[in-house]
C-alpha cells in the first residue's frame, strides 16, 4: 500500500507564554505530521506541551499569555497561522475538531444536548433547517453507540454520566465529518471500564469515517492499543518518533526507555519497578545542552554542551539524543550505553 | 505462620444518608460500603481497587474513623476501634496512619515542611523539641529529601516531592498501619515509580503494614501481596495478587482486568466487554449488584445477593457461578433440558 498523503504538517512551532517570571517555551521547536486516516499517539508527562501543541493547531491559544512564535502549521498544504479567525472558527469543527479530556467544561450545563449539537451543525450547514439539524444530531448520537438518543437529545449535560458525555463529545466532533480529531486526554476522566468502551468507538469511527486522530495521553497503554504511529515528548520538544510496534519493541531516547520501563505491567510482577530519577523540568528551565541530561544513566560531556537535534536514525524512525547519528548508534557514546 | 492479623474488618457498613425538603427527611441512603469484611496480616500490603464511587475511599476513611461506621466492627492490634471514646481514638491514630492522593491539599500551605513534619509529633506528645527537629531531619533524609527542605514551603516542591513529604509525615509517629488512598494517582509514570520504590523501601525498613487503595490496576499488583476488588460498596473478590491476576473469577473481576490497555502493541487479550454505566449507589440493582452489567446474567442474579465466600486456596468470590446454590440451579437446569430432548 502506497504511503497516505499527510493532511496536517506541523513544522517548528512555536508556541511560548510570557508570564511575569519570564518566557516560557512551552512547544519548543516542534515538528510531526498525520498522515490521512492515521492513528498518531502524543505522549509525555505532564506539562511537556502535549495541550498547548494541540491549542496551537485549532489556533486556541489563550492570548496574552501566549503566542504562536515561529513555524507553521499546514493543514492539506495550507498554513493555518496566516488564516484570519473567521477563517479559522470555519476551519474548526469542519476540518480539524478536538475533543478535551473533561467534557462537562466543553459543554454547555444550560442547554440540551440537542440544542448544543444543533448550533454546531448550523455554524457549517448554514443552509439548513432545525429540523434537519436535529435529525443529523440524532443520526450521530446513535453513530456513537448512546442508547435512546432519540430521548438523550433533550436532556442536559449533568443528566449524563462522564462516559455518556465523552460521547457526546465525540458525536459532535465528528458532526462535520472533520479530516483531523484531535483528542487531548479524551479518556483520563473516565474508568477503565468506560474507557475501554471509548477507546473502542475511537478506532471504529476512525476505521468507518476514515477519521485521523491525534490522540494526546500519558498513558503508554492507550498508546500501545489504540495508536499506529507515536510521537514522544519531553519539556516541549519532540526527542522520538516512530511506529508505535518501533517505540515499544526497539526504543532509542534514553526517556523513552526509562519511561516505558517504569510503568507497572499488570500481566507480571517486577520485584521493583525501574525508575527515571529527578523530577519533570517545566520548558525552558533547561537553557543549554540536552533538555533531559540531568536524569540520564548515560549522559556524556557532549550533552551539557550542545542542543541535540531530531534526527532520523532509520527509516521511520526519529530521535533527539547524542547516541545515535544517521546511521543508528554512533560509537562517540559512554561505553556502557555502546555496549548495552 | 501463626498469625494473627492486625487489622480485622466485619460486616463494615456506611450508608450516607440523603436529605430532601426543607425538613431535611431523609428519603434514602448512598450504601458506599455495604457490608464488607477483610483482614490484614501484619507487615503485608493489601491492595484495593475498583471504578470510582464504589466506595474505596470510604472505606479508609471509615477505618480510621475519619467517618463513623453505620455497622461493622474493627479490630486492630487486638482492640476494637468502634467502640473507643474519640480521645481514645486520636490515640490510636500515632499507630494508624493515612497518605492521601492530593498531598498538596493535605499540607497546611501556610507551614514550613518543618512544622508540617513536627506536627504529629506534637500532637502526641513525643519527645522533646530538640529531638523532634532531628526527627523532622531524619525522615526527610529516609524519603530522598534534605534537611534544607524543611524551612521551604509546599508550594515550593513538585507533586512528586509533595508526596514524599506526605509520607514522612506519616511515618513521623512510627506508626504500624498506613492507609494510603491514591498515593500516586497524581504522579506523572517516572515519579510514580520513584515514589512506589520508595513506599516498598520504607515497608521493609520500619515493618510496615499497608492498605493501598487506588484504581491502577497494574499499580495495585505492583505493591500489593493481596488484593480486594470493590463494586457499587461491595467486595466482589478478595485474593492473592498473583491469583486474582492470573486467575480472576468473578465477571467484574475479568473484565476490569481485561479493560487495562497493556503498554506492549504485540500483546492480544481477551477483551470481557461490559456495556453501560455503574449504577448509583444510592439505588444499586437487586441480588447481586453486577447483574445489570454480567454478561453470566442468571435467574437467580436478579433476586439473591451472593456472599463473598471462598472459593479455593485464598481466593474468595462473590458470584453465584461459584455457589453452590446455582450449582444446583444449573444443574437442574441441565437435567430439565435433557429432560425435554
Ligand atoms: N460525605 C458523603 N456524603 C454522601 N455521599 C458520599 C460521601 N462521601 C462519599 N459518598 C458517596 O459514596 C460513594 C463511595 O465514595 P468513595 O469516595 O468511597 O468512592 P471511591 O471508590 O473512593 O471513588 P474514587 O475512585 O472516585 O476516589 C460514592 O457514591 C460517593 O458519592
Ligand atoms: N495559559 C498558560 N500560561 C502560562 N503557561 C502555560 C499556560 N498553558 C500552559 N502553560 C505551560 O506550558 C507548558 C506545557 O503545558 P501543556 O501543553 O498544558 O502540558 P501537557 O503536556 O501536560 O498537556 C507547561 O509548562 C505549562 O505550565
Ligand atoms: S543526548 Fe545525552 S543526555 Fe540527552 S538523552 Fe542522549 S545521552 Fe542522554
Ligand atoms: S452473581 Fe450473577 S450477575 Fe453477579 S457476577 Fe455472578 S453471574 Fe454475574
Ligand atoms: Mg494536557
Ligand atoms: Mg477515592
Amino acid at each position: 500500500m502506497s504511503e497516505r498523503k499527510k493532511v496536517l504538517e506541523v513544522k517548528d512551532l512555536q508556541t511560548t507564554f510570557f508570564t511575569d517570571s519570564g518566557a516560557i517555551p512551552a512547544v519548543d521547536h516542534v515538528d510531526f505530521f498525520v498522515r490521512e486516516g492515521e492513528v498518531l499517539g502524543i505522549v509525555g508527562e505532564s506539562g511537556c506541551g502535549k495541550s498547548v501543541t494541540s491549542l496551537s493547531v485549532m489556533g486556541l491559544v489563550p492570548k496574552p499569555p501566549g503566542k504562536i512564535t515561529g513555524g507553521e502549521i499546514l493543514f492539506q498544504g495550507n498554513d493555518l497561522l496566516k488564516k484570519s479567525e473567521r477563517e479559522m472558527r470555519y476551519i474548526r469543527g469542519n476540518d480539524i475538531a478536538m475533543i478535551f479530556q473533561e467534557p462537562m467544561t466543553s459543554l454547555n450545563p444550560l442547554f440540551t444536548i440537542g440544542n448544543q449539537m444543533s448550533e454546531a451543525i448550523l455554524i457549517h450547514e448554514k443552509k439548513w433547517s432545525k429540523k434537519r439539524a436535529r435529525a443529523r444530531a440524532v443520526e450521530m448520537l446513535k453513530l456513537v453507540g448512546l442508547p435512546r438518543a432519540d430521548e438523550l437529545i433533550d436532556e442536559y449535560p449533568h443528566q449524563l454520566s462522564g462516559g455518556m458525555r465523552q460521547r457526546v463529545m465525540i458525536a459532535m466532533a465528528l458532526v462535520c465529518d472533520p479530516k483531523v480529531l484531535i483528542a487531548d486526554e479524551p479518556t483520563t476522566a473516565l474508568d477503565v471500564t468506560i474507557q475501554a468502551q471509548i477507546l473502542k468507538l475511537m478506532k471504529e469511527l476512525n476505521t468507518r469515517l476514515d477519521t485521523a486522530i491525534m490522540l494526546i495521553t500519558h498513558d503508554l497503554g492507550v498508546v500501545a492499543e489504540t495508536c499506529e504511529r507515536v510521537i514522544v515528548m519531553y519539556a516541549g520538544q519532540v526527542i522520538e518518533e516512530a511506529s508505535v510496534k518501533k517505540i515499544f519493541e526497539d526504543p532509542q531516547h534514553p526517556y523513552t526507555k526509562g519511561l516505558i520501563q517504569s510503568v507497572p505491567d499488570m500481566r507480571y510482577k517486577k520485584d521493583r519497578l525501574y525508575s527515571i530519577p529527578g523530577n519533570v523540568p517545566k520548558p525552558g528551565t533547561i537553557k543549554k545542552g540536552c533538555k533531559f541530561a540531568a536524569r540520564c544513566e548515560f549522559a556524556f560531556d557532549r550533552c551539557l554542551a550542545e542542543d541535540p537535534a531530531l534526527i532520523q536514525t532509520e527509516t521511520g524512525h526519529q530521535t533527539r539524543c547524542f547516541l545515535y547519528s544517521e546511521e543508528g548508534v554512533t560509537q562517540d557514546g559512554p561505553k556502557a550505553f555502546v555496549e548495552s | 505462620m501463626d498469625q494473627k492479623p492486625l487489622l480485622k474488618v466485619e460486616g463494615l457498613k456506611k450508608y450516607f444518608p440523603i436529605k430532601k425538603g426543607l425538613l431535611g427527611r431523609t428519603v434514602g441512603h448512598v450504601k458506599a460500603v455495604d457490608d464488607i469484611s477483610f483482614y490484614v496480616n501484619k507487615g503485608e500490603t493489601l491492595g484495593i481497587v475498583g471504578e470510582s464511587g464504589c466506595g474505596k475511599s470510604t472505606t479508609g476513611r471509615v477505618l480510621m474513623r475519619l467517618l463513623e461506621p453505620t455497622e461493622g466492627t474493627v479490630e486492630f492490634d487486638g482492640k476494637e476501634l468502634t467502640s473507643l471514646s474519640s480521645s481514645e481514638m486520636r490515640k490510636m491514630r500515632r499507630d494508624i496512619q493515612m497518605v492521601f492522593q492530593d498531598p498538596y491539599a493535605s499540607l497546611n500551605p501556610r507551614h514550613t515542611i518543618g512544622k508540617i513534619l513536627e506536627e504529629p509529633l506534637l500532637v502526641h506528645g513525643i519527645s522533646d523539641a530538640k529531638e523532634r527537629k532531628k526527627s523532622v531531619i531524619k525522615f526527610l533524609e529516609i524519603v530522598g529529601l534534605s534537611a534544607f527542605h524543611a524551612k521551604r514551603y509546599p508550594h515550593q516542591f513538585s507533586g512528586g516531592q509533595r508526596q514524599r513529604i506526605g509520607i514522612a509525615r506519616a511515618l513521623m509517629t512510627n506508626p504500624k498501619l498506613i492507609i494510603a488512598d491514591e498515593p500516586v494517582s497524581a504522579l506523572d509514570v517516572s515519579i510514580q515509580a520513584q515514589v512506589l520504590n520508595l513506599m516498598q523501601d520504607l515497608q521493609k525498613e520500619f515493618d510496615l503494614t499497608y492498605i493501598f487503595i487506588a484504581h491502577d490496576l497494574g499499580v495495585v499488583r505492583h505493591i500489593s501481596d493481596r488484593v480486594g476488588v470493590m463494586y457499587l460498596g461491595k467486595m466482589v473478590e478478595l485474593a492473592p495478587s498473583e491469583q486474582l491476576y492470573a486467575t480472576p473469577l468473578h465477571p467484574y473481576t475479568k473484565a476490569l482486568l481485561s479493560a487495562v490497555p497493556v503498554p506492549d502493541p504485540d500483546y492480544v487479550k481477551e477483551q470481557v466487554m461490559i456495556d453501560g454505566d455503574i449504577p448509583s449507589p444510592a439505588n444499586p440493582p437487586s441480588g447481586c449488584t453486577f447483574h445489570t452489567r454480567c454478561p453470566f446474567k442468571m435467574d437467580i442474579c436478579t433476586k439473591v445477593s451472593p456472599q463473598l465466600m471462598e472459593h479455593e486456596n485464598g481466593q474468595s468470590v462473590a458470584c453465584h457461578l461459584y455457589s453452590e446454590q446455582a450449582g444446583n440451579d444449573i444443574e437442574m437446569k441441565e437435567k430439565e433440558m435433557e429432560g425435554s430432548l
